[in-house]
């Protein structure tokens, strides 16, 4: 009973991490149609600026509940900055190209980017671990936890929330609904499709930057942390249905489910497991498990 | 009606390769790596004309290497022949199997489900212990009807092997294009529908280029692992299929010796910015992608042809 | 059954949309029909099903006796009912030369006797090696100033002649052509009509052809079918049925500018 809760409760802790890796690669593609594999860098960039900024607020001897703020911080820094540097710099010029094309440009905006971290940061791990241990641990049936865990599982869920309040409540949501819907109708009623776009990839960017901002006190942040959280998210994103933020949620919970699972029970499937799930959705119902476009051929 | 240069020149090509590489014995563990590479990328090259950009040839180049590792490690077959034919062999059977699938989907589903298969098999020979989990393992010296290939003086049987395999895939390649199957190619790249309605099934062509792309792959894989004497479960990852479809842009699609001149341009400037700037290669490389994108999107073939013209 | 093409009571229907509501039409050999109606009326809805790229939701129909409707368009090409596309499906990237080597390279392919054997070294029906019988395409439609020329480059007029001589390379025994002066000026209408019909009657087929020009339909079809809300309101002569007043009412009276989508 207790190995079955440990399943879920890793499961859960594990989805609320791929949901916040994954949240913003599917807003992106949602709204823009590119699948952004410069994503992984952008979650790079987020855990290096967490761990200099964490860093450097505790190595000042300030309050230590202050290294959250300073984790946010960072996240919101390297979106707002990398974000439109990345959206008005390169991809505004891509707009029209073959998805494919624009696939290419986000990889190779990933490859200058895991260069660009181990030129400003070097290649040795950054450990900044006072943040998970400051809460503490959390103890019930048997099985121990940090808090900090379950302090992820609170903000990827405010995170999905703000999001879907703001796409179904508020103006500006119902005005990108209309662009995703339909850009150039939208263009032509007046619509600054241009400024939703840049506004979309700078939140994308953001959403990325903190989920590895939030993961950096929980690893060594090194080089190359980028390259395996690609392709999760693609694979949380892809079965939840590319664009779909319930289908991120839904799929992060699978993911995690089914990882938990693996590694308890059968831990060689662990890998595997994931990628089977994700071609199974690909061959069964390529749209996602909330419907999207038409994809199969003839 | 235009001569076809081609077979001509790629003979010379041969013979050029073959002399370079008795004169410049440094240069030949480069070469043969780079044929190896560039047989995948030969194949990445067939589906970008076809339309559909594969992000998990690495799938097929992990298996070819691995079938003929395991034929070499476990069972001690070295004959570099048999090895390929079996890596051919075993990536083809894969992709035959696999295409049933992926011949329906098209665009970024395709590119997904391919990198999706590619990294399953990551996932298991990772954790598979018997095949050295992320270790991998190494592959014997390889021999050809009991002669060695490799030893401690000279590489050159294995680079004449390779450019001879080079040259004759790249030549059937080239007349491959010329069949009314091969012609299909552009045509569905172009306009799916309108080749189902001259009466040609689309699936069933991207079916069979699928599982010749697969084949090229394994024995690239193959013949890679052979060259540098270990093979591990990073060929399957999907960065390594980024890398090949990374060549075969570089090289762009116009002609069936781009693919290996780009894949020796990758590996001469990997293996010189790993030397003098390891922690700026892939800024390099990444730099390089987004020039060639915009500014020359045929790929660095286009500037030989502009030259030719 | 003497009749070449023949379609049987078809009813289609999408939602709450009528295409086509007991449709029954026979086609001789030899016959120039002109297919008229306003958008929407059912006409290209029509030629789907004949090719294949719709299935009626009730009704059948016939080709040579055999019964073809659940047939897949590409059956449906190979057996010999060929069309050709209200906005031209050509391959933009190859010369006018090259559409054609790839149209008649498939019709060689399907001539194999077995997936292993080789192709014929003359493409069937139009007993030539491939690049002549591509040329002699090229003649008939007079298209060889344009033979090294990217499709996607090509004048209007030029892709409408390519996209139906490609539709020849089958061999059709029936011919099914979608607006095939549609998107071409009216000058150039009557030209690229006359140079269609001399090119296709050589080939002895029925012409079904979709038409909104009444002058074209007047001077170029044997027969008429006037096609309404999904129903055919006339068959018959020309002369005939453009005076029918019903058809002066519905198809040529509340005829409207705008082109119809090609569903293809």
């Amino acid at each position: 009973m207790s190995a079955l809760l440990a399943v879920v409760v890793d499961g859960v802790i594990y989805a609320s991490w791929l949901f916040m890796i994954a949240v913003g690669l599917t807003l992106i593609y949602g709204v823009m149609k590119i699948l952004n594999i410069a994503h992984g860098s952008l979650y790079a960039l987020g855990a290096y600026g967490a761990a200099s900024l964490a860093g450097y607020w505790l190595s000042q001897g300030y309050a230590p509940f202050g290294s959250y703020a300073a984790l946010l911080a960072a996240a919101a820094l390297v979106g707002l900055i990398i974000g439109p540097l990345i959206e008005r710099g390169l991809l505004r010029f891509m707009y029209g190209r073959d998805e494919i094309i624009l696939l290419l440009v986000t990889y190779a905006v990933f490859l200058i980017l895991e260069d660009a971290i181990k030129l400003i940061w070097g290649v040795d791990p950054y450990i900044i671990s006072e943040p998970y241990g400051l809460l503490g641990i959390v103890e019930f049936a048997n099985l121990v936890y940090p808090t900090y865990s379950f302090m992820l599982i609170v903000v990827s869920l405010a995170v999905g929330v703000l999001l879907a309040w703001v796409l179904h409540r508020t103006r500006h949501g119902k005005l990108l609904a209309a662009v995703i819907h339909d850009r150039e109708v939208s263009q032509a009623m007046g619509v600054n499709v241009r400024r939703y776009y840049l506004a979309t990839f700078t939140a994308g960017a953001i959403l990325a930057a903190l989920g590895g901002a939030l993961t950096a006190p929980t690893v060594s942040v090194v080089p190359g942390m980028g390259v395996e959280v690609i392709v999760l998210a693609f694979a949380v994103v892809v079965i939840g249905g590319l664009g779909s933020l319930p289908g991120a949620a839904l799929g992060a919970l699978i993911v995690g489910l089914l990882r938990a699972a693996a590694v308890h029970y059968a831990p060689a499937l662990e890998l595997f497991s994931i990628y089977l799930v994700m071609a199974l959705v690909l061959a069964f119902r390529p749209q996602g498990l909330f419907a999207g476009e038409q994809v199969r051929t003839i | 009606m235009k001569k076809d240069r081609t077979p001509s020149l790629l003979l010379a090509t041969l013979v050029a390769l073959l002399i370079l590489g008795l004169v410049l014995p440094e240069w030949r563990f480069l070469g043969t790596l780079a044929i190896g590479k560039g047989l995948t990328v030969l194949g990445l090259l067939l589906l970008l004309r076809t339309g559909l950009v594969s992000f998990g040839q690495g799938l097929y180049y992990c298996l070819g290497a691995y079938a003929a590792g395991t034929l070499g490690q476990f069972w001690g077959t070295t004959d570099a022949l048999l090895l390929l034919v079996v890596a051919g062999l075993a990536a083809g059977l894969a992709a035959a199997i696999l295409g049933i699938l992926l011949a329906a989907y098209r665009g970024i589903f395709f590119s997904m489900l391919s990198l999706a298969l590619s990294m399953i098999l990551y996932g298991l020979l990772v954790k598979s212990a018997a095949l050295g989990s992320t270790d991998g393992f190494n592959l014997p010296a390889p021999t050809l009807f009991g002669l060695p290939l490799v030893s401690h003086d000279s590489r050159y049987p294995l680079f004449v092997l390779a450019c001879v395999l080079g040259v004759a895939a790249a030549l059937a390649m080239h007349y491959y294009f010329r069949t009314p199957l091969g012609r299909l190619s552009p045509a569905i790249r172009d306009n799916e529908i309108r080749v189902e309605y001259l009466g040609a099934s689309v699936r069933a062509a991207v079916h069979v280029k699928y599982v010749i792309a697969g084949i090229l792959a394994g024995v690239g894989g193959a013949l890679t692992g052979m060259t540098v004497g270990h093979i591990d479960p990073e060929m399957a990852y999907w960065t390594t299929s980024g890398e090949f479809v990374f060549v075969a842009i570089l090289s762009g699609t116009g002609s069936v010796a781009a693919p290996f001149l780009g894949s020796f341009i990758f590996e001469l400037v990997r293996t010189f910015a790993y030397e003098y700037s390891p922690n700026s290669w892939q800024l390099a490389l990444g730099t390089a992608m987004l020039l060639i994108i915009v500014f020359l999107p045929a790929g660095l073939w286009s500037l030989v042809q502009r030259r030719r013209a | 059954m003497s009749h070449l093409l023949e379609a049987r009571n078809l009813d289609k229907r999408f939602g709450a949309v009528t295409a086509a509501a007991d449709i029954s039409v026979t086609v001789a050999p030899d016959s120039v029909i002109g297919l008229i109606g306003t958008n929407g009326a059912g006409k290209t809805t029509f030629v789907n099903m004949v090719t294949g790229y719709l299935k009626p939701d009730k009704g059948r129909i016939y080709f040579e006796g055999r019964d073809i409707t659940a047939l897949h368009p590409r059956q449906v090409t190979r057996l010999g009912i060929c069309r050709s596309f209200q906005i031209p499906q050509l391959y933009n990237s190859l010369s006018a030369y090259d559409n054609l080597i790839v149209a008649l390279g498939i019709v060689l392919r399907n001539a194999k006797p077995a997936p292993w054997a080789r192709a014929p070294r003359l493409v069937p029906g139009h007993d030539l090696p491939l690049a002549d019988a591509a040329e002699a395409l090229l003649e008939r439609f007079d298209l060889g100033e344009f033979r090294d020329k990217p499709a996607g480059v090509l004048p209007e007029g030029v892709r409408k002649l390519l996209d139906i001589a490609m539709a020849l390379a089958n061999k059709p025994r029936v011919l099914l052509l979608d607006e095939p002066t549609s998107g071409v000026s009216s000058e150039e209408k009557f030209a690229i009509m006359d140079r269609v019909m001399s090119a296709v009657r050589a080939e002895g087929a029925a012409v079904l052809f979709v038409e909104h020009d009444m002058d074209i339909v007047a001077r170029y079809a044997g027969r008429v079918l006037a096609f309404y809300e999904g129903r055919i309101l006339a068959d018959g002569a020309p002369d005939v049925v453009l005076a029918d007043p019903q058809v002066r009412e519905y198809v040529i009276g509340g005829q409207a500018e705008p082109k119809e989508v090609s569903h293809a």
